[in-house]
C-alpha cells in the first residue's frame, strides 16, 4: 500500500498534532465551562436585576473572550491538519469522518459564532432577554461543537457502522446513526465536557481566591465561588460517573488501552484496580521481571469496574500480543498472521481489477473478506507494536483519576467555607486555591494523553495504524511546522497569560 | 426524497452546496479586505477603532464559513481533501497560519500587556488580509491550471513539485487569481465600512473609503479580464469516455456555452459589482450589490470549474489522476445523511441574517467607540 515507511517523519506527525491538541485543551475546557458560567450568572442578573450580577458577568464575559479567540485558532489547524499530516487516513476514512466535522461546522460553529458578536457588543443594541439568549447559544454551540468532534473522536476508538470498500481502499459508512450514538462517544462527549466544566469553575475559583487575598471586590468573589463550586460540585460529580461509563467501555473495546492504563502485563480473574502505584520501568512485555515497583491495589475492583463482574477475565498486555488461548483472546502475533494475507489479497484483487482478470479478482476479494476484520495488524511488524507507551498511559491514568477525585472534595470544602463565611481569613485555602486552576489543566492534558497515547499505534482502532494514516512527507517538512507551531503557539498563550493576568489585576468594572 | 436520489444527482448537488460556501466565504472576505485598509484610511486611533470595531463583529463569521469550507469538502469530496491538503502542504500552512494570526488580533490588539504591541497585531489582520487572500485565490486558480501530483492504486496522494503548493503561486494565472480576490475584497471592504459606520466627526475616513471603494475596484480589473480572458481561451481539463481525461482547447469556453445559466451567473455577477462601485460615490449600500455579485461571480467560478465532464482537481502531473466531483466523492450513503443535515442551512441563514440585522440597524459611531463602554470593544 505505501512503498516506505519513515517512522521518524510519522513520530514528528504525531508530535505536531499532540502538540497541537495539547495547546488546544488548554482554552477549549474554559470556553465550554466557562460560557455556561456566563449563562448562569446573567441569568441570575436578569432575574434579579442586580447590576453587581452583571458587572460580575461582564467581568468573567472579558476572561472567556480573550480565551476563545486563541481556542478558536488553534482548533483551525486541528481540523486541517487531518488533511495536511494525515492524508491518507483522511481519504481512508473521509467518508465517515468528514460528516462529524461538517456538521459541527452547521450546527454548531455559526451559532457560536453569530451569538458571539451580540454576547460582547450587544449589551446596548438589543434587549435584555435577546442578550441573555445569545449567551445561552454560544454556551449551548460551544458545547455542541464538542459533540461532534467527540463522535469523530469516538469513532476512532470504536469505529462502528462502516465496512471497507476494496474497490475504492476505504472505509465507509454504513450507519450514520451507530456512528453517532456509538457508546463510545456519548461517554466520552459527556465525560469531556463535564471535565471541562470542572477546570472552568476552578478557574473561577482560583482567580476569586486571588481577588479575596488582596482583599479586592469581596462581593464579587464570594458570589463567583458559590456559583462556581455548586455548578463545580455537580460537575465533577458527573465526571466521576462518566468516567466509570467511559472506563467500562474502554474494558469492552479497547482492551489493550485498559491494560496499559492499569499497567497490567498478565490478565486475571478477579483482577485488582491499581490505586497508586510506580512501574517497573526494565519491564518489558513477556520477561519475567515483577510489574511495579511499587503499588496499592483493590483487589476484585477492575474485573467489577470493567466487566461489572468481580470474577471476570481482564486481558493483561501479555494475553494480547501472544494471545490465550484458555481464555479465548487472539493476540496481536496471530491478528498480523491474518492481517498480512488480508493486505496482500487485497493487493491482489487490486492488480486483478487493473488486469481485468475477473476469476482472479473475486478469488482475492473472497480470500480478502475471510480475513479484513485484521486488515490493520497487517501492516504491523512486529506483535509488540500494538502495545500503547505504557508508562505515560499508566500514570496520565492515575494522575487523571486521582486530581477528579480530589476536585469533588475542593468544591464541597469551598461552598462549606463559603457557606460559614470562613473563607476570607482562610490563607492557606485561598493561596491553595490559586493552583487549583493548573490542577484542572493538568488532569485534562493527562485525559487526553489516557485517550490517545493509550490506542497507539491506532490511527483508527484495529482497523488504521499511524504508519498507513500519515502524508507523504519528507521528515523536515514536518519538523519545520512543528517548530514553527511550537514558537507561534508559545507566543500566543504568553501574551494570552500576559492579557488575562493584566485583566485579572484591573478586576470588574467599577460601578 | 431525499433518501431516492441517486449518485450523480447527489454529486452533483454536494458541488453546488460546496460552491455556495466558498462564494458567501468570498462575499465575506469584506473583512480581510477592510483589514488590509486599516493603515490606509484611517488617520488617528478613533477611525483606527471605528474600523476595526465594525469588522470585529464580523471576522468570526468569516472565519467559520471557511471551516465549513474545508468540513464540507471533507465530507463531500473527502478525496480532494486529502489529496490536496496532504500534498499542496505548504500552501494550506501558509494559508492557516494567516487565519490564526486573524483569529487572536481582534481581541488582543487593544488589551493592555499584550506582548506585541497593537501595531503587531495590525500586522497580522494586514497579512491575513493580504496573504492569506492571495495564496486562496491561488488555489482557487489551480482548479484550472492544475497541481503537481499522482494517485496510486490506492489513491494516496504523491506530490511531484517541491514547493508543495507554493508553487501555485508563480504561475501568472493563479497569482492573477489571488490578485483579484486581494483587490476585490479590499473593494468589499471599504464598501461594508461605509455602511456600517456613521461619519459624523469622522468625514475624511468617509472620504478615504470612498476614493478606497473606486481605487481598489480599478485595480481589480485587470487582474480579472487577464484571468477571464484566460479562462476563455486557455486549454482546459476534460472528462472523456469512461472517465478518461485529457487536456481540450476552449473546455472552460464550452463550459459556458453549455450552460448559459453560468455565463449569466458571471456576467449579472460584474454588473452588480461595477453598479455597486458606482453607487457608492453617493449612497452607503453598495455592499449588498457587491456582495452578491461576489457570490454569484463566485458560483460562476465553481460550477466553471466542477460541472460539464471537467475534473476540478486536475493534476499537471499524471492526468488520470485528476478529481472530479463523480471520481473524489462519498459514498451515497454518506452525500445522503449528509444531505438531510444540509436542510437545516436554511434555518442557519436566516437566524444569521437576524442577528446581522439587529447588530447592524444602528450604525457604529466615534461617540460609542470613546464612551465607557470602549473597554469591551477591541
Amino acid at each position: 500500500m505505501v512503498d516506505s515507511i519513515d517512522l521518524t517523519m510519522v513520530n514528528w506527525a504525531r508530535a505536531q498534532f499532540a502538540l497541537t491538541a495539547m495547546y488546544h485543551w488548554i482554552f477549549v475546557p474554559l470556553t465550554l465551562g466557562l460560557s455556561f458560567l456566563c449563562a448562569f450568572f446573567e441569568s441570575i442578573y436578569v432575574k434579579t436585576g442586580n447590576q453587581e450580577w452583571r458587572r460580575l458577568t461582564q467581568f468573567w464575559m472579558k476572561l472567556f473572550g480573550i480565551n476563545f479567540a486563541i481556542g478558536v485558532a488553534t482548533g483551525i489547524i486541528l481540523e486541517f491538519e487531518f488533511g495536511t499530516n494525515w492524508s491518507n487516513y483522511s481519504w481512508m476514512v473521509g467518508d465517515i469522518f468528514g460528516a462529524p466535522l461538517a456538521i459541527e461546522g452547521i450546527v454548531a460553529f455559526f451559532l457560536e459564532a453569530t451569538f458571539f458578536a451580540v454576547m460582547f457588543f450587544g449589551w446596548d443594541r438589543v434587549s435584555e432577554r435577546f442578550h441573555l439568549f445569545s449567551t445561552w447559544m454560544v454556551a449551548i454551540g460551544s458545547n455542541l461543537s464538542a459533540l461532534w468532534i467527540l463522535i469523530a473522536n469516538g469513532w476512532m476508538q470504536y469505529p462502528v457502522g462502516q465496512s471497507f470498500n476494496p474497490d475504492s481502499a476505504r472505509f465507509e459508512m454504513q450507519s450514520f446513526f451507530e456512528v453517532a450514538l456509538s457508546p463510545i462517544a456519548i461517554s466520552k462527549f459527556t465525560h469531556t465536557t463535564s471535565s471541562g466544566f470542572v477546570t472552568a469553575c476552578l478557574f473561577v475559583i482560583s482567580v476569586s481566591c486571588w481577588f479575596l487575598l488582596k482583599k479586592q471586590h469581596l462581593v464579587f468573589a464570594r458570589r463567583s465561588i458559590i456559583v462556581a463550586s455548586i455548578f463545580g460540585l455537580l460537575s465533577s460529580i458527573f465526571v466521576g460517573i462518566t468516567g466509570d461509563e467511559a472506563a467500562y467501555e474502554v474494558a469492552q473495546h479497547q482492551p489493550m488501552k485498559l491494560a496499559a492504563m492499569e499497567g497490567l502485563y498478565h490478565g486475571e480473574r478477579n483482577a485488582p484496580l491499581v490505586v497508586a502505584g510506580i512501574l517497573n520501568p526494565h519491564k518489558v512485555v513477556g520477561d519475567n521481571q515483577k510489574d511495579y515497583v511499587f503499588s496499592i491495589k483493590v483487589p476484585g475492583l477492575l474485573s467489577y469496574l470493567g466487566n461489572r463482574d468481580i470474577d471476570s477475565f481482564i486481558p493483561g498486555i501479555f494475553d494480547l500480543v501472544y494471545g490465550n488461548k484458555k481464555e479465548n483472546i487472539i493476540g496481536a502475533e496471530e491478528k498480523i498472521e491474518k492481517g498480512t494475507i488480508a493486505v496482500s489479497q487485497l493487493a491482489a484483487f487490486k492488480k486483478a481489477r487493473k488486469d481485468q482478470n475477473s476469476e482472479q479478482a473475486d478469488l482475492a476479494l473472497k480470500e480478502f473478506n475471510t480475513h479484513k476484520k485484521y486488515l490493520g495488524y497487517g501492516y504491523l511488524n512486529d506483535p509488540k507494536e500494538a502495545v500503547p507507551p505504557i508508562g505515560i498511559t499508566f500514570y496520565s491514568f492515575h494522575i487523571m483519576v486521582a486530581l477528579g477525585t480530589m476536585f469533588v472534595a475542593i468544591f464541597l470544602l469551598f461552598l462549606f467555607l463559603s457557606f460559614k463565611n470562613r473563607l476570607e481569613n482562610n490563607q492557606l485555602i485561598l493561596k491553595g486555591g490559586l493552583f487549583l486552576f493548573l490542577s484542572g489543566l493538568l488532569a485534562g492534558q493527562a485525559g487526553w494523553a489516557v485517550a490517545e497515547v493509550g490506542r497507539q499505534p491506532w490511527a483508527i482502532q484495529g482497523l488504521l495504524p499511524v504508519t498507513i494514516a500519515r502524508s507523504n512527507l519528507d521528515t523536515a517538512t514536518v519538523q519545520i511546522t512543528f517548530f514553527g507551531f511550537l514558537i507561534l503557539f508559545t507566543i500566543l498563550l504568553i501574551a494570552e497569560i500576559k492579557i488575562m493576568t493584566k485583566q485579572i489585576q484591573i478586576g470588574p468594572e467599577e460601578k | 426524497m431525499i433518501g431516492n436520489l441517486d449518485i450523480t444527482t447527489l454529486q452533483q448537488l454536494w458541488w453546488l452546496l460546496v460552491s455556495i460556501v466558498g462564494s458567501l466565504f468570498l462575499f465575506l472576505t469584506f473583512v480581510q479586505g477592510g483589514q488590509s485598509l486599516l493603515w490606509q484610511v484611517t488617520h488617528n486611533e478613533t477611525e483606527k477603532s471605528l474600523v476595526i470595531n465594525s469588522l470585529g463583529r464580523k471576522w468570526e463569521l468569516g472565519f467559520t464559513t471557511l471551516v465549513l469550507f474545508g468540513g464540507a469538502l471533507f465530507a463531500a469530496f473527502p478525496k480532494f481533501y486529502a489529496t490536496s491538503f496532504g500534498g499542496a502542504y505548504w500552501v494550506w500552512i501558509a494559508i492557516l497560519l494567516t487565519f490564526v494570526l486573524q483569529a487572536v488580533s481582534y481581541e488582543f490588539r487593544k488589551k493592555p500587556s499584550n506582548l506585541l504591541g497593537s501595531t503587531g497585531y495590525e500586522l497580522f489582520l494586514f497579512i491575513n488580509g493580504t496573504v492569506g487572500i492571495l495564496l486562496i485565490g491561488a488555489a482557487v486558480g489551480t482548479f484550472f491550471t492544475g497541481s503537481n501530483f499522482k494517485l496510486n492504486d490506492y489513491n494516496f496522494v504523491q506530490w511531484t513539485h517541491t514547493l508543495r503548493g507554493l508553487e501555485a503561486a508563480f504561475n501568472l494565472f493563479n497569482i492573477s487569481m489571488g490578485i483579484f480576490l486581494v483587490f476585490n475584497a479590499r473593494t468589499l471592504g471599504a464598501l461594508y465600512l461605509l455602511n456600517n459606520i456613521n461619519f459624523t466627526g469622522v468625514r475624511n475616513l468617509e472620504k478615504s473609503l470612498r476614493k478606497a471603494v473606486f481605487v481598489n475596484f480599478l485595480c481589480s480589473l485587470p487582474f480579472l479580464l487577464f484571468v477571464l480572458y484566460n479562462l476563455l481561451t486557455m486549454k482546459g481539463f476534460s472528462i472523456g469516455n469512461a472517465g478518461f481525461i485529457s487536456l481540450v482547447e476552449g473546455k472552460y469556453l464550452s463550459n459556458l456555452i453549455a450552460n448559459p445559466i453560468i455565463f449569466l451567473l458571471l456576467l449579472g455577477g460584474l454588473i452588480l459589482v461595477i453598479l455597486a462601485v458606482v453607487k457608492s460615490f453617493k449612497s452607503t449600500s453598495g455592499i449588498w450589490l457587491a456582495g452578491l455579485g461576489t457570490v454569484l461571480v463566485g458560483l460562476a467560478i465553481f460550477f466553471l470549474a466542477g460541472y460539464n465532464n471537467t475534473p476540478f482537481y486536475p493534476s499537471k502531473s499524471h492526468l488520470q489522476s485528476s478529481l472530479s466531483i463523480y471520481n473524489a466523492s462519498s459514498s451515497k450513503y454518506t452525500l445522503t445523511a449528509m444531505t438531510y443535515v444540509a436542510l437545516l442551512i436554511p434555518l442557519v441563514l436566516a437566524y444569521i441574517a437576524y442577528v446581522w440585522h439587529l447588530m447592524n440597524k444602528r450604525k457604529i459611531s466615534a461617540e460609542e467607540i470613546t464612551t465607557s463602554h470602549s473597554k469591551e470593544l477591541y
